[in-house]
């Protein structure tokens, strides 16, 4: 590059660079805030608590009822994955093996629920729920995250499935493999690290995933979001301790399948859809 | 009857002639389930805001309209939404194409990557403590002597506004990144060899190319700060400055149990965004649109 920048550029780079840092300490100090209250006896008009405990997290896990709402979160995410992975795939295969006509219709149908936001849809959405009465129930929930989550499968295999070379699927069959076998010993090895990124990206977004559970979800099948919403809504009826505790929890939850998730993709990947990886 | 012809091929034939067989009938599912739980809601939903409770057609639309409780909310909504976009954007630019050189990429895609998987309502509950009156923010800046009272950034218009710069900013950020890395280098490289210093390269080389890639992020980001939900109500002032149009879909329908007119917000929702990305859209048509690739090696 060049040898000798102008003052004018290396101002802009630095300025560039205190702004990212700002974010970024803030970032990490407002993460900090969180934990660190959550350890904390009193915290009250001081740089650091008066002293520190874990009791908060004896309390918030009575409080809160965590061990119900870790089932239900699991049981919930693990459900949409399972079944947004038995849906997108085979639709995503679909449509990156054949052309036919209405497959931009069909493409322009899986593009909408990603672009319009859950907030809007959910509304409508929860009114036919509720109106057929699944509102409120395990079954409603799961429905709901469906509808965001088999359209980013989708979107995220298909540009995985077609750089897979067709001739091999075709080499299979000129050797006699069946369908089933073929699926077995050819495509199933072949898709499963797109597959493993897609659906560790789905189970991250559901875990996080507010409004459509917020909009759905009932007394038994709130998810851990969904209640912390709720802690952070009435917050003055428990210790904010207490409640960071909570938060403290479903960062971790959250964590946790992030940094499974992070072997496996591009943080681009999070917020983009379709990135192939190397062509 | 006429045996001179070659008898029609059989109708599975002909489907897989037009490229309808086994493998595409494997996209009916996936699309059954969005017919039915997203297109089937959305037009129900159409329907029943036409057929509000008194009865008359457009007798949601006409209160939605003449309440100022309600239809201020699409103001507010945009007073917010707009200014954190174009912020956002402003901002993801001239990072995203400093990180762009960098060969540690992923430590601060991996960071950046944290709000947006932890989500609105954690950045909700860490803001309330960290940026409240005896946060550790308002504590530096005091420690510093930049202001003599603690800054008042929950509750109000300005929370809300850094909730979406906090969750915003690093998807407006990880897209834009991803659209540059996207540009072949080879191109700046030609226009470096040809002279031009790294504003020219800049104005003339990399925005045009950017350009269709700005207006989608601006349309993915603005839509995402449109449907603002939970930090509107636990950061913001949710009766007065931070009234999103969310907030009052949402209290038509909980609250007051009226789904006829909280479809109807959501319609009117609905129809802003779509407003908005279409004018966003036609915008970004008037700019170069080709391939950003290199010619011939």
């Amino acid at each position: 590059m060049q040898t000798s920048r102008p003052l004018t550029e290396r101002a802009w780079v630095t300025l560039v660079w205190v702004v990212t840092g700002f974010f970024i300490v803030n970032l990490f100090a407002m993460i900090g805030t969180v934990v660190t209250s959550s350890f904390a006896t009193r915290w009250l008009g001081t740089w650091l608590p008066a002293g520190w405990t874990g009791k908060w997290y004896l309390s918030a896990w009575d409080e809160f009822q965590l061990d119900d709402l870790l089932i239900v979160t699991f049981e919930v995410v693990f459900a949409v994955v399972a079944l947004s992975a038995l849906l997108g795939i085979p639709a995503a295969y679909a449509l990156a093996r054949r052309e036919f006509p209405g497959k931009q219709i069909v493409m322009l149908l899986f593009l909408l629920p990603l672009l319009v936001p859950p907030v809007t849809y959910g509304i409508p959405l929860a009114t036919v729920l509720y109106k057929s009465g699944l509102g409120g129930t395990m079954a409603g929930v799961i429905a709901a995250n469906l509808v965001p989550a088999v359209p980013f499968v989708i979107l995220v295999m298909i540009p995985f499935i077609e750089q897979i070379d067709p001739k091999i699927e075709q080499a299979a069959r000129v050797f006699g493999a069946s369908t089933f076998r073929l699926f077995i010993h050819v495509l199933l090895p072949l898709l499963l690290p797109g597959a493993l990124a897609a659906l560790l990206l789905v189970l991250v977004r559901t875990i996080a995933m507010f409004e459509l559970t917020f909009l759905t979800a009932g007394p038994g099948s709130q998810t851990l979001v969904v209640a912390l919403y709720y802690a952070v809504f009435a917050a003055g009826v428990r210790a904010v301790q207490s409640i960071d505790a909570m938060a403290v929890v479903y960062m971790l939850t959250t964590l946790i399948w992030l940094i499974v998730a992070l072997r496996f993709v591009n943080p681009t990947q999070m917020v983009t859809r379709a990135k192939q990886q190397q062509t | 009857m006429n045996d001179a012809h070659t008898p029609p091929p059989a109708l599975g034939m002909r489907l897989a002639a037009m490229g309808l067989d086994a493998v595409t009938l494997l996209v009916l599912p996936a699309a059954l389930l969005i017919v039915a739980l997203f297109v089937y809601p959305f037009l129900y939903g159409l329907w029943l805001s036409f057929h509000p409770k008194d009865g008359s057609t457009f007798g949601n639309y006409v209160k939605f309209f003449s309440d100022p409780f309600l239809y201020g909310t699409i103001g507010k909504t945009l007073w917010l939404a707009l200014p954190v976009t174009v912020l956002n954007l402003l901002l993801a630019i001239p990072i995203a194409f400093r990180v762009r050189r960098m060969r540690n990429q992923r430590i601060l895609t991996t960071i950046l990557v944290l709000p947006i998987t932890l989500g609105t309502v954690l950045v909700a509950e860490g803001m309330l403590n960290y940026f409240g009156p005896q946060g550790w923010f308002n504590r530096a800046v005091m420690t510093l002597g930049l202001s003599s009272t603690p800054l008042k950034l929950v509750h109000n218009y300005t929370g809300v506004f850094i909730s979406l710069v906090i969750t915003g900013f690093p998807f407006t950020f990880l897209l834009v990144l991803s659209y540059l890395t996207g540009i072949d280098p080879v191109l700046e490289q030609a226009a470096a060899t040809l002279g031009a210093k790294t504003a020219a390269r800049f104005r003339h080389i990399l925005l045009p190319l950017l350009v269709p890639g700005l207006g989608v992020t601006f349309c993915l980001g603005f839509v995402q700060a449109f449907s603002v939900f939970p930090s509107a109500v636990l950061l913001g002032a949710p009766a007065g400055p931070t009234r999103v149009i969310s907030i009052a879909a949402y209290e038509a329908a909980f609250e007051h149990y009226d789904y006829s007119l909280a479809s109807a917000i959501a319609m009117v929702m609905a129809l802003v965004l779509l407003v908005i990305v279409v004018a966003a859209l036609s915008v970004r048509n008037l700019f170069y649109r080709g391939p950003a690739s290199g010619g011939k090696g």
